[in-house]
């Protein structure tokens, strides 16, 4: 089944993606064997895999750490107002401290939302993400018009993201 | 439990891992220890969970599909039967409940980015509530690090 993979994507590299999107096989050579399982060589899975490193396609390549069973049982979900034209300014400044995993500028749904920047904030707890909250709330000063910390009370579904076979 | 070299795995191998004929050696060779040991600590701390996974990550909207983040509001009596609805759609990827008046927050993964409008209406059709679409518009990945 094709999953929207169109583009610079060719049907080789699709398969790539598909072999190794669940991780990249614990063995002295992973490219030649995911080169095998693909009828290619492992020189041709490395330059297509290099390629999509290159053009972003693939973000890194290396170990996914698991937060929650490493001890940081607190993750809060903090949302920001900040004036849209120091998003990106902060945006930056936020997603480069190291408890935070990730930063993102999204819409506001006014009058309902007016939160524009989102920062995953990782802690042992809840207190913990508290405390952390705190450092981006100096960040930010007087560009901060509000936030809040959403906690995640239950996981509720946790397929991930996959591609079709 | 994990000791100093599982933290120095995590800590200096989540990225830059090399595209080359014995990678596992090369990057052994920069944590001065085995590529033997290297992979058999990376498949112990995968099994017991502390490694969600070793390998490419790869970027979803990059290969051509739809993303978005989703948020709603759900009345405490209509929270279950919504969470199942909405967990029933294939591309809803996670779904967590949330400490908020907007207490449902799902990502939604699209084959392509024109379909994310069409769940969404579907999602409000079948569950009666509204939709709040937060796709983002930037993202910010400095701290891609995680130290432990």
């Amino acid at each position: 089944m094709e999953k929207g993979i169109t583009g610079p994507l060719d049907e080789l590299d699709r398969r790539i993606v598909v072999a190794t999107q669940g991780g990249l096989p614990l063995v002295p050579e992973p490219y030649e064997q995911v080169a095998q399982e693909l009828d290619s060589t492992a020189d041709e899975v490395m330059r297509r895999m290099r390629k999509m490193l290159e053009s972003g396609i693939i973000r890194r390549i290396g170990a996914v750490p698991n937060h929650y069973t490493l001890g940081f049982k607190g993750n809060g979900m903090t949302v920001w107002d900040v004036p849209d034209d120091k998003v990106q300014e902060y945006g930056r400044k936020i997603g480069a401290l190291d408890f935070v995993s990730h930063a993102y500028h999204r819409p506001r749904h006014l009058p309902e939302w007016h939160y524009n920047l989102f920062a995953m904030v990782h802690g042992r707890d809840r207190d913990e993400v508290m405390e952390k909250t705190d450092i981006i709330v100096e960040l930010l000063g007087g560009d901060s018009r509000g936030h809040e910390v959403l906690f995640s009370s239950r996981i509720l579904k946790k397929t991930g993201m996959r591609i079709g076979q | 439990m994990m000791d100093s070299v599982d933290r120095a795995i995590i800590n200096r191998l989540q990225g830059g891992f090399p595209v080359s004929d014995h990678p596992y050696r090369k990057a052994a060779d920069h944590l001065d220890i085995s590529e033997a040991e290297l992979i058999q600590r990376l498949e112990q701390m995968l099994e017991k969970r502390q490694l969600s996974r070793f390998g490419p990550l790869y970027n979803a909207e990059r290969l051509g599909g739809g993303l978005s983040l989703c948020a709603m509001s759900i009345s405490e009596e209509d929270f279950e039967r919504v969470a199942e609805q909405v967990n029933a759609f294939s591309e809803v990827a996670h779904n967590y409940a949330r400490d908020h008046r907007l207490n449902m927050w799902f990502v939604l993964a699209t084959e392509t980015p024109a379909r994310i409008e069409s769940v969404l209406a579907e999602i409000e059709d079948v569950t009666g509530y509204q939709v709040y679409n937060m796709p983002k518009k930037e993202e910010f990945f400095v701290g891609l690090r995680f130290e432990v």
